[in-house]
């Protein structure tokens, strides 16, 4: 097959603040920046409550996309990284964040991130990342009791999924979708391997299959394999999804019927789970600087 | 009598035709572009052309490969039989070299290791099937992220002198593994020697699994990249032949069978 240079594993970049909120007014302004393996994010906090973020692709550099996530966040605030009192770095690059204060790992991040973003009565949290695959148990505060990664293989990540939009020529945000268009489930592709999934992929296109119809098997394919991971560490209600697959409705659609639990809807960007976690850490570690804990 | 073997890989279609079940007439290669079934043809047309013959002039055929369902029984083609890769690999490779006992096949998207029986059968076989990061695609992949070609990642790879660990193993994850080396500058040869330092050892260790046997030889398209062999040698501790046209072998193989079934006509 030919190189093809399209983009359609490319995914909006985008930052918001929150109207409403003033920083000048807060007592405790913190951020957590999530540098991930395909995205990353930051956000900021006053007083524990979310006002700002971004979320951007990783760029070759961690210490590069750290300054430019975290600036972006911080950008039309009138906010300066001088006047965050606490910075807390997470995932894959957070080694690298220069002006991180501290790192906790992503684990850690997303259940406290998954506590703010669906609130206490969260017990199990599925994070699928760019490379990443984890399934987490936590208690009523957001605290991790047990998880399980994929750690040896990328397949059933984010990165599989903009290999695959690409492969059919259909945007990476609206694949989840396309997959749905199917009036009957096919068998799911039989190989997990990024690299065979694909080429197993062309094989089905290759016989006439409809690219909705491939769609869904690759799905479905990522979908057995999250819930093997779900299964190991035990899946207890209420369920919800964090990082970029999260918004996959192909992904978490399946994961509804195949498991028969239905997981939470967000209020606000699931992708930002780790990062509000970091800040949220941040944030309890400043005040407990100031002796307010 | 003349016959032909049809090897439809992943990536490449080898075609060898061969005369009176020893001389080989042409060898002719292809990429594997959408439609497989045209792009086997194509490459069997170029065949004929080489030699200056027709479809009707050629016996028997036998086709291998992960795609050789695609030609069997269809013409022009029209394979009568068809045979899996280890098989075919064992009989060629044999052919080639009468002493050797191990086969070590690296093609785009399969390893194998074979343990050939005295006359040429397949005695033990193992192949990588979950996983490609013991295949050439594996080379592929990292030297786009190192933006090189991946003719040249072999000659690279031979110019470092420093052995730098690769910790993942999959695809995905080598990739970013290698786009975070080289911006900690680490520089390209490095790297290059790393990745086959990395395939080299997958491939060793499942070939461990079947046990290595005197002589050893590696076909397959990656058999053609010099910066394998080394590492290869050094994980095995043995000397390790190559046959002229490694990535042939198999449709050799084939080539070979199909000269058996004229033979008993």
């Amino acid at each position: 097959m030919s190189e093809r240079s399209s983009e359609f594993w490319r995914w909006r970049e985008y930052r918001h603040t929150q109207p409403n909120m003033d920083w000048n007014q807060a007592k405790i302004v913190t951020a957590g920046i999530d540098i991930g393996s395909v995205g990353s994010k930051a956000a900021i906090i006053l007083d524990g409550q979310l006002y700002a973020y971004s979320v951007m692709r990783t760029g070759g550099v961690s210490e590069e996309t750290a300054f430019k996530v975290m600036n972006w966040a911080l950008e039309g605030t009138g906010l300066k990284t001088e006047n965050l009192h606490q910075v807390v770095g997470t995932g894959y690059g957070r080694v690298n964040i220069p002006f991180a204060n501290k790192t906790i790992t992503e684990i850690a991040c997303h259940a406290r991130g998954a506590h703010y973003i669906y609130g206490p009565s969260v017990r199990t949290v599925l994070d699928i990342g760019g490379q990443d695959c984890k399934a987490i148990r936590c208690d009523n505060k957001g605290k991790v009791m047990s998880f399980l990664m994929n750690d040896k293989c990328a397949a059933g990540t984010g990165r599989g999924l903009e290999v695959f939009s690409d492969l059919i020529r259909i945007p990476i945000e609206e694949v989840g979708k396309v997959s749905l268009n199917v009036t009957e489930e096919p068998p799911p592709v039989s190989n997990t391997c990024v690299i065979f999934a694909k080429a197993e992929s062309v094989a089905l296109l290759r016989q006439g299959w409809p690219k909705e119809k491939v769609a869904a098997a690759y799905h479905l394919a990522m979908v057995d394999r999250i819930i093997d991971l779900l299964t190991k560490v035990g899946i207890e209600k209420d369920f919800v999804i964090t990082g970029g697959v999260a918004k996959n409705i192909g992904i978490a659609t399946r994961l509804e019927t195949n498991l028969g639990i239905k997981p939470l809807e967000p209020e606000l960007d699931p992708i930002l789970a780790g990062a509000i976690g970091a800040a949220l850490f941040a944030n309890a570690l400043y005040e407990k600087q100031l002796g307010l804990r | 009598m003349i016959t032909a073997g049809v090897d439809v890989g992943a990536k490449y279609v080898k075609i060898v035709i061969l005369e009176d079940g020893k001389n080989v007439l042409a060898r002719a290669n292809g990429i594997v572009e959408f439609d497989v079934w045209k792009s086997a043809n194509d490459v069997f047309e170029k065949a004929l052309l080489n030699v200056g013959l027709k479809r009707e002039q050629v016996g028997q055929v036998v086709a291998t490969g992960m795609g050789r369902k695609i030609v069997h029984m269809k013409p022009p083609i029209d394979a009568k039989e068809i045979v899996p890769e280890v098989i075919a690999d064992a009989k060629g490779t044999y052919y080639l070299i009468p002493t050797v006992k191990t086969v070590i096949d690296v093609g785009a998207e399969e390893g194998r290791g074979i343990k050939v029986s005295e006359n040429g059968g397949v005695r033990d076989f193992v192949i990588n099937e979950r996983c490609a990061a013991g295949a050439g695609t594996f080379i592929e992949t990292m030297a786009r992220a190192l933006e090189v070609g991946v003719e040249n990642m072999g000659p690279l790879a031979l110019k470092s002198m420093n052995a730098i660990p690769m910790n993942a193993q999959c695809c995905v994850f080598a990739e970013s593994e290698v786009v975070s080396l080289i911006h900690s500058k680490v520089s390209k040869e490095d790297i290059a020697k790393a990745i086959h330092d990395a395939i080299a050892g997958r491939i060793a260790s499942m070939v461990l699994r079947i046990g290595v046997e005197k002589d050893v030889a590696l076909i397959g398209g990656v058999a053609r990249n010099p910066g394998f062999l080394p590492p290869l040698k050094k994980e095995l501790n043995t000397e390790i032949l190559i046959p002229e046209y490694p990535e042939c072998v198999g449709a050799l193989g084939a080539a070979l069978f199909a000269s058996e079934m004229e033979g008993q006509k």
